[in-house]
């Protein structure tokens, strides 16, 4: 084949593709910002005919999207918060501590990894109202507190923290937390970042468990209330692109500045494993 | 503090989180598929009763249980391999010597994976409607009648199928691309001297090359698309006439709608050994095939 024409088709093909993938984006943003029911007519319109934020302003005002947008970033935030501390220090152990029990125990979760989440979600749930925690912040947090892929990323790329560093630290005296706060910690930063992305996003996109454990309107996140929302406005396409660009907007900011720290940590957990 | 303690005292919240929130509750899980836990038990624990395999049983004579079981399974066995396909020629396109501006592209192609499922099921069931949707204006610049993409039985479950591609092909892609760049130049060179085409390259150079990346993609998202439940309860509902009712749409309804949490768990259970089955299944071919 002459090289000018593989080069068109290649380039066209990788063209094409990324109108594919981006044109559903694309035409959300557009409808969000029409007039309502301007985008139930037949040719659809590809741009808005004046460009308004009406949709927004009534997404926040009438229907409370603040609300739901605050309860997503609070329990996407403590969810990273406690999963990232958490796992980091168990990823620690099991990289850089010998206990008994520790090849036992790490065989045993990375064999529980093929256990989908939704089995336990039954049980979970009658435990979580026994403890009066249906409904709550913390409901929706507990599963998330903790998990088998997070400490597996960490304990990956805790291994290669030299033990000479810590043994001298230990030497001088210092003790175990000091030695995780301010030598083991500063030597993760990249896979902390990783991590964080991860379960931010993790938890951001998350639906069947708070779809599950938050039926109070109140507290429902983003992805939750939009699937309600609708269900109840099936007509108001403009309405529900905004309410798609309000759900989908802060993940997608926070993957495009961190990409390179998704990524990477995606290869971690992948390929290396 | 002596390190071997240290090491339980820094493992132990992350492990008391998962056992206590995951491990207790998968045994839990079992024990309670093993009961008749309704909404009587719900309201109080002594309405609960020891059924043995009963849920089981009556699982497997409920048609909506085979319905939901045979529209998981043509969501696997279509959508895994078309995900694995369209994945890999992504990874291939952006491999090439050719292409231009590839980290444009790699940052486009994995947007949607970024994306809430939610958010983006909303989106499709618009661009599939059938008077207003883009879809079906484009496609009657091409001469085609109106599909009834979402009302229709026969189309709905391709339609959901299209959107999980298109929402999860950049994830496999990025897996793959590292495996590309992985496989040595040399190979190449050396098949090119033989005067081996593009096409035999691919498939006597890459493939093989590729086999342990495209067995653990394969595993991945086969367990991935066992668990379809968004999408069917945002674009669809399981409808038309439950054809997208999946196994765990049926979980859901039957643990969290009607309160038949015994049930549920015995579906959960169901699905998990369906799972199991069928990743150990392509482990097993890919052993026989000689792939480590």
């Amino acid at each position: 084949m002459e090289p000018r024409l593989a080069r068109a088709i290649v380039n066209g093909l990788l063209l094409g593709l990324a109108g594919l993938s981006l044109a559903p984006l694309l035409w959300m943003l557009s409808v969000s910002l029409m007039q309502p029911g301007e985008a139930a007519s037949f040719p659809p319109p590809l741009l808005p005919s004046a460009p308004t934020l009406h949709n927004y302003h009534e997404l926040f005002a009438r229907v409370g999207m603040g609300r739901y947008l605050f309860n997503s970033f609070m329990i996407a935030a403590l969810t990273t918060l406690i999963a990232l501390l958490l796992n980091t220090m168990a990823g620690y152990a099991f990289a850089k501590l010998r206990f008994a029990g520790r090849e036992r125990v790490f065989r045993g979760l990375l064999a529980a990894l093929v256990i989908p989440a939704q089995v336990t979600m039954m049980p979970l749930f009658l435990m979580l109202k026994q403890l009066g925690l249906i409904n709550t912040y913390a409901g929706a947090i507990v599963p998330g507190m903790a998990g088998i892929f997070g400490i597996f990323l960490v304990r990956q790329y805790a291994r290669s923290i030299p033990d000479e560093l810590l043994e001298a630290a230990r030497i001088d005296g210092a003790g175990e937390f000091r030695i995780f706060f301010q030598i083991v910690l500063p030597a993760l930063k990249p896979i902390l970042v990783t991590l964080a992305i991860f379960s931010f996003l993790g938890a951001w996109n998350d639906f069947m468990w708070p779809l599950i454990v938050l039926s109070d309107s109140g507290l429902q996140t983003l992805p939750v209330a939009l699937a309600s929302l609708s269900r109840e406005h099936v007509q108001d396409n403009e309405l529900m692109m905004a309410g798609s660009v309000v759900t989908v907007l802060p993940v997608l900011l926070l993957f495009l500045v961190l990409q390179r720290y998704y990524l990477q940590g995606l290869l971690m957990g992948s390929v290396k494993g | 503090m002596k390190a071997s303690t240290a090491g339980w005292v820094f493992a132990a919240p992350a492990l008391t989180v998962i056992g206590v929130f995951f491990g207790l509750p998968v045994l839990a899980a079992f024990a309670l598929s093993l009961t008749d836990f309704d909404i009587y038990a719900l309201a109080n624990p002594d309405n609960l009763r020891f059924v043995g395999f009963d849920n089981y049983l009556n699982l497997l004579q409920n048609p909506l249980f085979w319905r939901a079981l045979g529209n998981t399974l043509y969501f696997v066995a279509v959508g895994v391999p078309l995900s694995v396909t369209v994945s890999l020629g992504a990874a291939l396109l952006l491999h090439s010597k050719l292409g231009t501006f590839k980290p444009f592209f790699r940052t486009a192609y994995f947007a949607p994976v970024v994306t809430t499922v939610v958010a983006v099921a909303v989106i499709w069931r618009y661009l599939f409607h059938t008077r207003y949707g883009l879809v079906n204006w484009a496609l009657s610049g091409l001469g085609i009648d109106p599909i009834d993409w979402l009302g229709d039985p026969t189309w709905a479950m391709p339609t959901i199928i299209l959107f999980a591609v298109w929402k999860n092909f950049g994830y496999n892609m990025i897996i793959f691309l590292a495996g590309l760049q992985a496989i040595p130049e040399d190979l190449y060179e050396a098949a090119r001297i033989d005067g081996a085409s593009p096409w035999r390259q691919f498939r006597h150079v890459t493939l093989p090359m590729l086999g342990p990346v495209l067995l653990m993609v394969g595993i991945l998202t086969l367990a991935g698309y066992f668990q379809l439940f968004a999408e069917p309860y945002v674009i669809t509902q399981g409808g038309p006439l439950q054809s997208t009712v999946s196994v765990l749409y049926l979980m859901y309804e039957e643990g969290f709608k009607w309160w038949n949490l015994g049930n549920a768990s015995a579906v959960a259970f169901l699905l998990f050994a369906l799972m199991t089955a069928a990743t150990s299944g392509l482990l097993w071919y890919a052993r026989r095939k000689g792939v480590e």
